[in-house]
């Protein structure tokens, strides 16, 4: 299988902040890995540096890094955020834009992103502003947005595929929760590799087939999912994990 | 009181009687003012936005030379003008001293650091609240400029109202590089400044209502494109600092 990510030895520094603490990182094609940890442990610095935000040449702004980053040469990626940013155009130019921006032309993009919408199942608010969409759709246009450009380069079946999200499905109501997880359930079922954050450890355990624990700045634990959720497997590998978790669960 | 209340009342019957004389001062104040606030909108987005997201040594001193600017005298920039365009000056060929030109260069100057300015506050905090997303997307520098200055538009709207209001309320540099030349480069302010020296308080007064009514004009355009798009000022906008 393709080697996706390999971080060694990388550190992140925020000022006087020390965000990532000399992470070693592996990431298959296929993979589906959580990062869990406590809020301030890093997941959102981790997933910046695996997307590229991150790199030597961002400028001291956006964070020092040292230590290699390698992604695969043919790798193309897309990124959610906790709280998506829709452009001041239809939900539909908003799908577009991002295949826009990879290359495509207009008029192509436009068909396309409307292939997208249906997906989320949006289909009707193609039209429509996609600011005035509630928080729950707005994730689910720029899970268009992603899908239609991963997609679209599957199918020239020369690239691999990675979607990170970061804490996508926080601070929305359960059926929206349910809608957005059951989407990146289907990125899943298509092989394509998804990295995200989340402090639902329910849906790691429905989602992920590895766990990152992170506390700190530091990859204490990154285990097979039923491995990490085995508590004498976990507490062998790290003390610390196995504790967040039992606090966690209990 | 009676003074008062007379020179409102010609004032109003000047403007109400479509007063030659007061209609061409406001017709040639609303180009040169618009015109100016175009030509300064072009590059002044343009160099606002490059700066927003742009990263080079130097640019905290472009920035704080930017920001200075906000606060130049209209009569010193109208000074700097007229010695460009004066007959020994590195412009003086043009011939454009003391013509409508030469106020249209002066103010579009005047109001170019405001458009410059603002625009880069307002795409710098676009930029933080949403630069990741649209960099996650390959959108490169330029790219994320024009999307946030796209997507800011009608805060963008603001700023060139503001200029605009600027440019037309200014005296000192029209003054100085057109020479307030009755009937060729004679404006709302400039008259306004005349002919209350003059002692000609009800034109002055009319100038001065129709310059307040043409900015409430332009106010509610504003507000009615907003409405009619549905656009509303973003967290961005509203970080804008004057």
């Amino acid at each position: 299988m393709t080697l996706l990510f390999n971080l060694t030895g990388v550190s992140v520094r925020f000022r006087q902040h020390e965000a990532l603490k000399n992470v070693d990182l592996q990431i298959l094609q296929g993979q589906r890995v959580a990062l869990i940890g406590s809020n301030g442990s890093g997941k959102s610095t981790l997933l910046r540096v695996l997307n590229g935000l991150i790199s030597s040449k961002s400028g001291q702004k956006s964070g020092q890094i040292s230590g290699t980053v390698q992604t695969d040469a043919n790798l193309r990626q897309a990124m959610l955020f906790q709280r998506p940013h829709m452009l001041r155009m239809s939900a539909q130019a908003n799908v577009a834009m991002g295949l826009w921006l990879s290359g495509m032309g207009w008029a192509e993009a436009k068909t396309c992103a409307f292939a997208g919408l249906a997906w989320v199942g949006l289909q009707a608010e193609a039209a429509r502003s996609a600011k005035t969409l509630s928080q729950g759709q707005q994730q689910r246009v720029a899970l268009a947005r992603a899908w239609v450009v991963l997609s679209e380069s599957k199918q020239s079946n020369l690239l691999s595929n990675a979607l990170l999200l970061d804490e996508p499905t926080a601070s929305m109501d359960p059926h929206a929760k349910r809608e957005v997880e059951s989407m990146m359930h289907d990125f899943a079922v298509q092989n394509m590799t998804l990295v995200f954050s989340s402090h639902n450890l329910g849906q790691v355990k429905r989602l992920a087939t590895h766990v990152a624990y992170l506390e700190h700045g530091k990859l204490l634990a990154y285990l097979p999912v039923g491995d990490f959720f085995d508590s004498d497997k976990l507490h062998a590998v790290s003390p610390a994990a196995d504790a967040f978790l039992k606090g966690e669960t209990t | 009181m009676n003074s008062i209340t007379q020179t409102f009342t010609t004032a109003f019957s000047l403007i109400a009687s479509v007063d030659g004389a007061l209609w061409s001062i406001v017709g040639r104040s609303l180009w040169v003012s618009g015109v100016a606030t175009v030509l300064a909108s072009g590059l002044g987005i343009l160099l606002g936005a490059w700066l927003a997201v742009a990263r080079f040594s130097g640019r905290g001193a472009v920035l704080a030379l930017l920001n200075t600017m906000l606060a130049i005298p209209s009569v010193v920039v109208g000074l700097l003008v007229y010695l460009m365009l004066s007959r020994s000056g590195p412009l003086g060929s043009l011939g454009w001293l003391f013509s409508v030109k030469a106020m249209v260069l002066a103010q579009a100057l005047l109001v170019l650091p405001i458009v410059a300015a603002l625009t880069r506050q307002l795409v710098e905090d676009a930029d933080v609240l949403h630069g990741e997303q649209l960099q996650s997307m390959a959108a490169g520098s330029f790219m994320r400029g024009a999307l946030h200055v796209w997507d800011e538009r009608f805060a963008v709207l603001m700023v060139l109202l503001a200029a605009f209001g600027r440019a037309i309320a200014e005296v000192g540099a029209v003054m100085v590089v057109g020479g307030n030349i009755e009937g060729f480069t004679r404006v709302m302010t400039t008259a306004i400044a005349l002919e209350t020296s003059k002692g000609d308080l009800p034109l002055a007064l009319g100038l001065g209502l129709v310059l307040l009514a043409v900015v409430l004009l332009l106010n509610a355009l504003v507000a009615g494109v907003r409405a009619f798009l549905g656009g509303s000022v973003s967290d961005a906008a509203k970080g804008v600092r004057l």
